[in-house]
């Protein structure tokens, strides 16, 4: 495919709001996770949660009140992104640009809340509680689409914890097809209950502090996050989407298919669509979410396609799994990877897994990055791996 | 743009259970009456999905496996796009409801039964198919907008794609809030290359132009009751052969302008 250009891009997550705030975190080794309180939370565990954002939504935005929604504009307001759309915008027209957004459980944390104010003799739901604003799934993507003034073509992704990666080949196919000219992708998704005791039913969520590929890791950390980019082929940036690879494992709906099968197949048709040999990736983020099946599956999957050399990491010991925004995520620290040339070390990661053979960094690297590699892999099978690089 | 071809399409509604029946009724050649629709078994789910796949995922693989008896394409080779505006709010209220009690105690399987793209994972269980698989939402435009995303997944990706749209009622609470009125579910299989089986060649275009409504009032309930039924005004086109554009919504400002063509 043709280098789909990454004119803007934004962060916030446990680390803070913005890109500058994660490079620095990144280089410094500083953990967003932290035992802090959540809701009603009782359950013993790590949480990124995003600090400073939850403020209601008021006039015209009200009626999208809710913790996701609260957290895309907290997101939307860093690093000059609206600019860069309003831009677009103006070169395009605001119908010439899609939205592809993705999220796992949108504003469902509401209805968490709403549940609980229920009338207890008619069962009813309180009036405040609008479901279509907040915890539908789609509410997330025209909450952006309002907030930018777009009108283009626009959809919310929920393929679980692939949800923000897939926005990418979602996007590269609308302005391939010629359906628009450019797009905004992301992802949300905030904390709520129902993904903490949901995870915890399959005893997924780690005590201990989330420690990808360590031989004594528990499991996942639950964090939150919101990131965006503007796609954009006549964009002047040195950054670009280079390919997208998707499979389906096709084998459990909440276990990974432990040779790594769908895994590989979307490595490899990344790199297929990007004309890309193996060996010219210089870095791979890896969904490495910090359960047993995963790490090993996942690094199994690499091991076959890249060999037991390329360097690899997952970042989710800074930030925590943040789900359906875990794509738009790791999308961010590959591209911050290759801006700024270092490539980050597996955060909170003791003593690696001895089943576990990719090269699996313990220290940040200084080097040049030119191309990075991520994963993300949800339930239902859903893989997505995108390949990002540099334009010099 | 150039075409997309329509291999076969499939039906699951009050009064329309299948693509063979609902086509003549679609064509005028019967009265619709909103019967209810008939649950019919899963033939493909294996013995351990079909213990815990839910209503709504039995819904969207009527629909699915219905337009797979138009086509001679293995399902195993078919990429999917799965498009629902709310999947299975039936979940959602238990989850909440059991976040509401102490202990708090969420069935594992109501969890990884709970994510958006359940139906899509089943479905790739199924038919064993390992290719790319999307799921999405756009509120009531969600079947235009799954139409638009499998169109250009043809078009940028040259797969051939099975689209399932699938929405079902949410039990109350939730009901009052999100009112779904009767399941239905709707689903086509697009190719890039036509065959002697093509219904219709399609173009799409973002249009401002007002959606296609029906004239028979208890088949214009059926499309205005559940976002999949909003595929209804394409269905007749295909059924009837007919060759004029139809407007369906997709979500935002703008909706979705189908023009059909002769293959």
């Amino acid at each position: 495919m043709k280098p789909l250009t990454v004119d803007s891009y934004t962060v916030s997550s446990a680390l803070g709001a913005g890109r500058a705030v994660h490079v620095e975190a990144l280089r410094a080794g500083t953990t967003g996770l932290a035992r802090t309180s959540f809701d009603t939370n009782t359950l013993d565990c790590w949480l990124g949660e995003v600090r400073d954002f939850d403020v209601p939504l008021t006039g015209a935005l009200s009626e999208w009140d809710c913790r996701n929604n609260r957290l895309a504009e907290f997101a939307l307001s860093q690093d000059g992104f609206e600019g860069a759309v309003a831009a677009a915008r103006a070169r395009y027209g605001a119908t010439r640009v899609g939205i592809f957004i993705g999220t796992s459980t949108s504003g469902v944390h509401h209805t968490e809340l709403a549940y609980r104010a229920r009338d207890e003799n008619t069962n009813r739901l309180p009036a405040w509680f609008d479901q279509r604003h907040t915890q539908n799934i789609f509410s997330v993507a025209a909450f952006v689409a309002r907030r930018l003034g777009l009108s283009g073509p626009a959809f919310a992704i929920s393929t679980a914890c692939s949800s923000s990666a897939k926005v990418f080949a979602a996007a590269h196919r609308a302005i391939a097809a010629g359906l628009c000219e450019a797009a905004v992708v992301g992802g949300v998704d905030s904390l709520c209950l129902t993904t903490l005791y949901g995870f915890n039913s399959l005893q997924l969520i780690s005590g201990d502090i989330c420690r990808p590929a360590d031989c004594a890791r528990q499991g996942i950390s639950i964090g939150e996050a919101a990131g965006f980019a503007l796609l954009d082929a006549s964009a002047e940036s040195p950054l670009a989407l280079l390919g997208y690879g998707e499979s389906s494992d096709a084998y459990h709906m909440s276990s990974p298919e432990p040779s790594g099968r769908g895994a590989i197949e979307s490595m490899r048709a990344a790199l297929t669509r990007a004309n890309v040999d193996a060996a010219a990736v210089d870095y791979i983020n890896l969904h490495g979410t910090g359960t047993v099946a995963n790490d090993i599956a996942e690094c199994r999957a690499v091991c076959e396609v890249f060999g037991l050399s390329t360097p690899c990491s997952s970042t989710k010991g800074w930030t925590g799994h943040t789900l359906g925004a875990a794509g738009i995520v790791e999308a961010s620290v590959s591209l911050l990877a290759i801006e700024h040339g270092f490539m980050p070390r597996s955060l909170n990661t003791r003593s690696r897994d001895q089943a576990i053979e990719a090269a699996i960094l313990l220290e940040n690297r200084i080097a040049p990055v030119r191309r990075v590699l991520t994963n993300s892999f949800g339930f239902g099978g859903s893989n997505c791996s995108l390949l990002f690089g540099g334009l010099s | 743009m150039t075409a997309v071809y329509v291999e076969a399409a499939g039906l699951a509604a009050p009064g329309l259970p299948s693509w063979r029946e609902g086509r003549e009724t679609l064509r005028g050649e019967a009265a619709y009456l909103p019967t209810p629709l008939p649950s019919r078994a899963s033939a493909m789910l294996p013995a351990n999905e079909r213990r815990r796949a839910t209503p709504a995922v039995r819904l969207a693989f009527q629909a699915a496996e219905d337009a797979m008896q138009g086509t001679l394409l293995p399902a195993s080779g078919l990429a999917t796009v799965f498009a629902s505006s709310d999947a299975d709010l039936a979940i959602i209220h238990r989850i909440c409801t059991a976040l509401t009690t102490t202990p708090r105690v969420v069935s594992p399987t109501d969890f990884h039964n709970s994510v958006h793209n359940a139906a899509a994972g089943y479905w790739s269980i199924a038919a064993g198919a390992r290719n790319a698989s999307t799921t999405i939402s756009a509120y009531d435009g969600s079947f235009a907008a799954g139409l638009f995303e499998a169109i250009a997944q043809v078009k940028a990706d040259e797969p051939d794609v099975l689209l399932v749209a699938f929405d079902l009622p949410a039990p109350e609470p939730l009901n009052a809030r999100r009112l779904i009125a009767h399941p239905a579910a709707t689903a086509l299989v697009l190719t890039h290359r036509p065959s002697d089986r093509t219904l219709a060649a399609i173009t799409c275009r973002a249009t401002t132009e007002a959606e296609t409504t029906h004239a028979d009032e208890a088949l214009e309930n059926l499309r205005l009751g559940n976002p999949a039924a909003r595929a209804l005004p394409l269905m007749q086109s295909l059924a009837l052969g007919s060759r004029d554009a139809v407007i369906l919504p997709m979500g935002l400002g703008s909706n979705l302008a189908i023009e059909l063509h002769s293959p």
